[in-house]
């Protein structure tokens, strides 16, 4: 089949172009939010929220509510209650991670357990199923990315005073703790909208890989953000393109790439480094 | 106002042994003080308790008349160089300067105003950074980043500036030109510098108070072999820098 034609293919089917736009949004809240997770280290506490999700999706099922709903609750909940604990009862961090994470994930698989024919659902919960995104999905992502973007707009200075040295924002009168547990809350937000392209057991990868690869070549906070929206954008397009044919998992194809990419990156950044140095 | 930092029987320990035991020093305005003492001392500790991060476990402390954590806004505070560990973080000079500015506008404003800018400039022309304004903060020297550092803490037009280890990590030429930096801009605000260097900190400061958990000595002129030895409870051999 020829480019053009597979091309022309792709956006005959509505289900291609919702898919196609599902990823340029999940792009923005992923490239944005991902570069505070980068950033600040927090890549295993996005995770953390991103796993008890499950537990939300699977309370929503059983309750006969939408998933997303659910979704959108416990990332919350578990965004303010991990902020919350970590700088109240000081835990380590650690293995407040690894309680939500595995508690999330076992809540949630016993709800859904409970519900007869679970075991098809999960799986496109688990690992996203980009396909299947309906225009109500996009409307709903739209609306995560207009929260997202403007309360990064918004607080562009906090976030970045907080993110970069907390002692001196503290000593500034800043609320270190509100923008903390604000900016878990906009990951949270973040997460649930990547879970519609690439489940949530694949989110940390989309929300961390685009934004670590900008890093590499950003100077400023605003332009790793602007970088990795659009390393984001060409992974998940090109992945989902790439896995069309040969009808390969579209959530697991888009990870593979940006690791991908990731590596590649990575290695030319050093050799261009040594070979300046020669 | 008589002092801008009163310390009076102050106490603290992170766990069951003490680190700071029966501390008072009182701070006029205009004074150019250096805290000196051995590693473990309790000198971070004691700037931590001016600052208002920590809370003394006994005793009192008063700046600018306040609780320290009401008054922590109108000092500039330059932190510790290891601590600082954040040198891969994608800012500029410039932006990391701006930083000084936050919380003296109001808190809703999205940008910085242009007075925020033109003072951000102001002090990186002091302390000649101005030429680097808009290097990432990943690519600069040791000596480059402690001015960095310091101009932020400028950049709040602090009433107190406290520093704490400015020459740890930079060689004897750059730790001379701070010092002269900081002594020129005495005249505007107390300082405080927070140094294990014992020779060399005295050329500089109009008073020393030496920290061992608790205050050893506060000498307005040279220090002795005697007050060494009490202080690092040992003899200590004192060697003096060429300049």
């Amino acid at each position: 089949m020829h480019m053009y034609e597979f091309m022309a293919e792709i956006f005959r089917n509505s289900f291609m172009q919702y898919a196609l736009l599902a990823c340029v949004l999940a792009s923005i809240g992923c490239g944005v939010i991902g570069t505070y997770v980068v950033v600040k280290r927090i890549g295993f506490l996005a995770g953390g929220i991103a796993h008890s999700v499950l537990a939300g999706m699977g309370i929503a099922i059983f309750l006969q509510a939408s998933p997303v709903t659910g979704a959108v609750i416990a990332a919350l909940m578990s965004g303010v209650l991990i902020g919350w604990i970590n700088l109240h009862l000081r835990q380590h961090e650690d293995i407040l991670i690894a309680a939500f994470w595995s508690m999330g994930m076992a809540i949630g698989i016993l709800f859904i357990s409970r519900i007869p024919g679970y075991n098809i659902d999960l799986m496109s919960y688990l690992f996203g199923n980009i396909l299947l995104v309906s225009k109500r999905d996009l409307y709903l992502m739209l609306m995560l990315d207009a929260v997202i973007v403007t309360l990064v707009f918004l607080f562009y200075r906090q976030f970045l005073a907080t993110a970069f040295d907390e002692e001196f924002s503290r000593l500034r009168g800043l609320n270190v703790e509100f923008f903390y547990i604000l900016l878990l809350c906009t990951v949270a937000l973040t997460v649930v909208l990547l879970i519609q392209v690439v489940g949530l057991i694949l989110v940390l990868a989309l929300l961390i890989l685009p934004a670590a690869t900008a890093a590499q070549f950003a100077a400023s906070i605003l332009r790793m953000m602007l970088l990795a929206v659009v390393f984001s954008v060409v992974i998940t397009v090109s992945g989902l393109l790439i896995s069309y044919t040969p009808d390969l998992p579209s959530g697991s194809t888009i990870i593979v790439l940006a690791g991908g990419v990731y590596i590649v990156t990575l290695i030319a950044q050093n050799l261009i480094r040594k070979f300046r140095e020669i | 106002m008589k002092y801008v930092i009163e310390i009076h029987n102050v106490s603290f320990a992170y766990t069951r042994e003490p680190v700071l035991r029966d501390v008072s020093l009182v701070v006029p305005p205009g004074e150019f003080l250096g805290i000196i003492g051995p590693n473990g001392g309790g000198k971070s500790t004691l700037v931590k308790l001016i600052l208002g991060l920590l809370r003394p476990h006994g005793g009192s402390i008063a700046v600018m008349g306040t609780e320290p954590h009401e008054a922590s806004s109108r000092i500039g505070y330059v932190p510790q160089y290891p601590t600082f560990s954040r040198r891969d973080f994608p800012i500029s000079v410039m932006d990391t300067v701006l930083l000084g500015r936050l919380g003296q506008d109001s808190h809703w404003s999205i940008t910085y105003s242009g007075a925020d800018r033109d003072i951000a400039r102001e002090v990186m022309a002091a302390v000649e950074i101005l030429d680097i304004a808009g290097r990432p903060i990943g690519s600069l020297s040791g000596g480059q980043l402690q001015r960095v550092l310091i101009a932020r803490a400028l950049a709040c037009r602090p009433e107190i500036l406290i520093l704490d280890e400015p020459t740890a990590n930079i060689d004897i030429r750059a730790e001379e030109n701070i010092f002269a930096i900081l002594k020129h801009r005495n005249d505007r605000m107390t300082v405080i510098v927070v140094s294990h260097d014992i020779a060399f900190i005295s050329g500089y400061v109009n008073r020393v108070a030496c920290l061992n958990q608790t205050l050893v000595c506060h000498a307005t002129s040279e220090i002795s072999g005697k007050t060494i030895e009490d202080l690092y409870g040992a003899p200590v051999k004192m060697i003096h820098h060429a300049h």
